[in-house]
């Protein structure tokens, strides 16, 4: 698939759909959206770029294993679910900063829980997708 | 009373299994956090054992959303002592997979996921609420899937596909079951079920769901006509997979049965009859199983269907004396269960085989090699048989006026097959001195 025209749209279309899946990150709280359907976009992006410009060269982009992704994202999502705990409140209660952040509005504890699951979901899809087309 | 920290032994493994993951090259730092994490999982375990004990039911509400909306968990005796036993089994399944695992198999996360393993396990002892449950069970068979396979050997590969194949239809079969008693009820809080359950007039529907149910915590656990997937798959793995299996993975599906049947359905005539029978047929059919094979991990295999029995049996007669006995009877399972497979890891590894036509003298090999550990391991395996016959006892007592004839008859055949098996197994396999090479 490496023609001339999905080559120069892949480079333009990495940068938007990475952008687009931040994005429906931040919107999930409330609507449609959210960290695990934002993380299959940004992992969209990124396969994309591989089908145009070849595996190696998408893993020069990334500059390390997918799969590392995965426990820093797990991670991210106890220490978010699990905050609440030190302040003696129950496991996954939301947390919220008392004022709004400019442009995003409202942070909360779940805020960085999707987050973690938006790295997870990343890390898992693009270690999946290449390690198959790597042994095709 | 509330206590947001009963989701502590749950937290704990996951996070040790996170910790883990960023190790995943480095097997011997891996082999470190995973004990260390299992010693302070035990620590955290034994607390809440120790609050629970002390000051009675601890709930929480994930969340902070109330009852019957929000994901309660219910730590009360029974859940924090099955918490304390997977625990105690983790570790020592920890501790003896550093020294037996093979560096290939920890290198595609072994150890990682038996953490995960763990905190399903852990979950689903906990959770008081349906759907979670579910949750918690899908969790636990993805872990075993993976441990089931993990390591590639083609026996294994063959084993895991009956488990897999068996456990994702009753998987299946559970999750339908949730869906008419939501459709029934209205929630899936347990507790607010017990309540909403008993007032529902389509009872025949009720009893619909009761079997289904039945038949998907069926299979997991092993009873009577489901149970052929086990003797299987489970002595495919490396023998530290197989202790944890062997130790909790059918427990937990007894485990299930008892909140539901005690909670949620409680067992009329026809279902009483029903568990009867299953459970009579269940222990003649391991006990039978087990006589005929050679291969030791087999046996006990078979071993745990005829044990599964015993303790649906007490289910069946649903007598607060018949339920005492099967807790009792659970507790004494799966600490025996774990140690007999991780005794015939340690049997595997100094002679190199598991049939018992060829083991003897065992007793003497052990002794010699390491005296302490060889002592402590048989007298676990054997002396097994009669700690357990105490609660096996009290549920035989109440069994007998109402099965006498037929489930009756069986029992007795069963705790005979299980003493036959055991002395076949131990006692001339491994404790004869003289016909032993050594």
């Amino acid at each position: 698939m490496k023609t001339l025209i999905f080559k120069t749209a892949s480079g333009y279309l990495l940068p938007l759909l990475v952008l687009f899946s931040v994005f429906i990150l931040l919107r999930g709280h409330y609507l449609p959206g959210g960290g695990f359907v934002g993380g299959l976009i940004a992992s969209i992006a990124f396969v994309i770029h591989s089908f145009a410009n070849g595996l190696e060269e998408t893993k020069h982009l990334i500059k390390m294993h997918p799969g590392f992704l995965m426990p820093v994202g797990l991670l991210l999502a106890i220490l978010a679910g699990a905050s609440p705990l030190f302040i003696g409140e129950t496991f996954m209660t939301g947390l919220w900063f008392e004022n709004p952040v400019p442009v995003i509005g409202m942070v909360g504890s779940a805020l960085f829980f999707d987050l973690g699951v938006y790295l997870v979901v990343i890390g898992v899809t693009l270690t999946i997708i290449f390690t198959i087309s790597e042994t095709l | 009373m509330t206590n947001p920290y009963i989701v502590l032994p749950v937290l704990f493994q996951l996070l040790t299994a996170v910790i883990l993951l960023f190790f995943w090259a480095k097997v011997n730092t891996q082999r470190l956090i995973s004990i260390i994490g299992s010693l302070i999982s035990m620590g955290i375990a034994i607390h809440l054992f120790y609050q629970v004990y002390g000051q009675g039911i601890q709930t929480m509400q994930a969340g902070s959303w109330a009852a019957p909306f929000g994901i309660t968990f219910v730590a009360d005796l029974l859940s924090a002592t099955m918490v304390l036993l997977t625990t105690l089994s983790g570790l020592a399944v920890a501790v003896f997979s550093t020294g037996s695992i093979r560096n290939a198999r920890l290198k595609f996360g072994f150890l990682p996921i038996l953490h995960f393993l763990l905190m399903g396990l852990n979950g689903a002892f906990l959770t008081g609420d349906i759907f979670n449950l579910y949750v918690w069970f899908e969790i636990i068979i993805i872990a075993s899937f993976v441990l089931i396979t993990i390591g590639g050997e083609k026996a294994q590969i063959e084993g895991s596909i009956k488990y897999v194949t068996m456990n994702l239809l009753a998987s299946a079969i559970f999750l339908t079951a949730i869906a008419i008693l939501y459709g029934l009820a209205g929630s899936l809080n347990m507790a607010d079920l017990s309540g909403q359950v008993a007032a529902i007039e389509n009872r025949n529907l009720v009893h619909v769901t009761a079997i289904l149910f039945l038949v998907g915590f069926g299979i997991k656990s092993a009873v009577f006509p489901l149970y052929f997937w086990l003797p299987a798959s489970y002595h495919t793995p490396p023998p530290a997979i197989s202790a944890i299996f062997g130790g909790l993975l059918t427990k937990v599906g007894v485990y299930a049965m008892l909140r539901i049947f005690t909670l949620i359905f409680i067992p009329d005539d026809f279902l009483s009859d029903l568990l009867s029978v299953m459970a009579g047929l269940t222990i003649l059919s391991g006990g039978l199983g087990a006589l005929l094979q050679s291969n030791m991990r087999k046996i006990f295999s078979y071993l745990i269907i005829c044990h599964i029995g015993f303790l649906i049996a007490g289910l069946a007669m649903y007598t607060e004396l018949a339920l005492s006995g099967t807790l009792f009877y659970l507790v004494h399972d799966i600490v025996v269960k774990t140690n007999l497979f991780l005794l015939a890891g340690i049997i595997f590894k100094l002679t190199g085989t598991l049939n018992i036509q060829k083991l003897g003298g065992m007793y003497k090999k052990i002794s010699q090699a390491q005296p302490a550990h060889g002592h402590t391991a048989l007298f676990l395996g054997g002396d097994s048989s009669s700690f357990g016959l105490l609660g096996e006892g009290r549920i035989d007592s109440r069994w007998l006026p109402k099965w006498f004839l037929c489930a009756g008859g069986h029992d007795r055949a069963g705790e005979l097959f299980d003493s036959l098996c055991y002395r076949k197994g131990l006692v001339r396999g491994l404790l004869e001195r003289s016909r032993g090479p050594a």
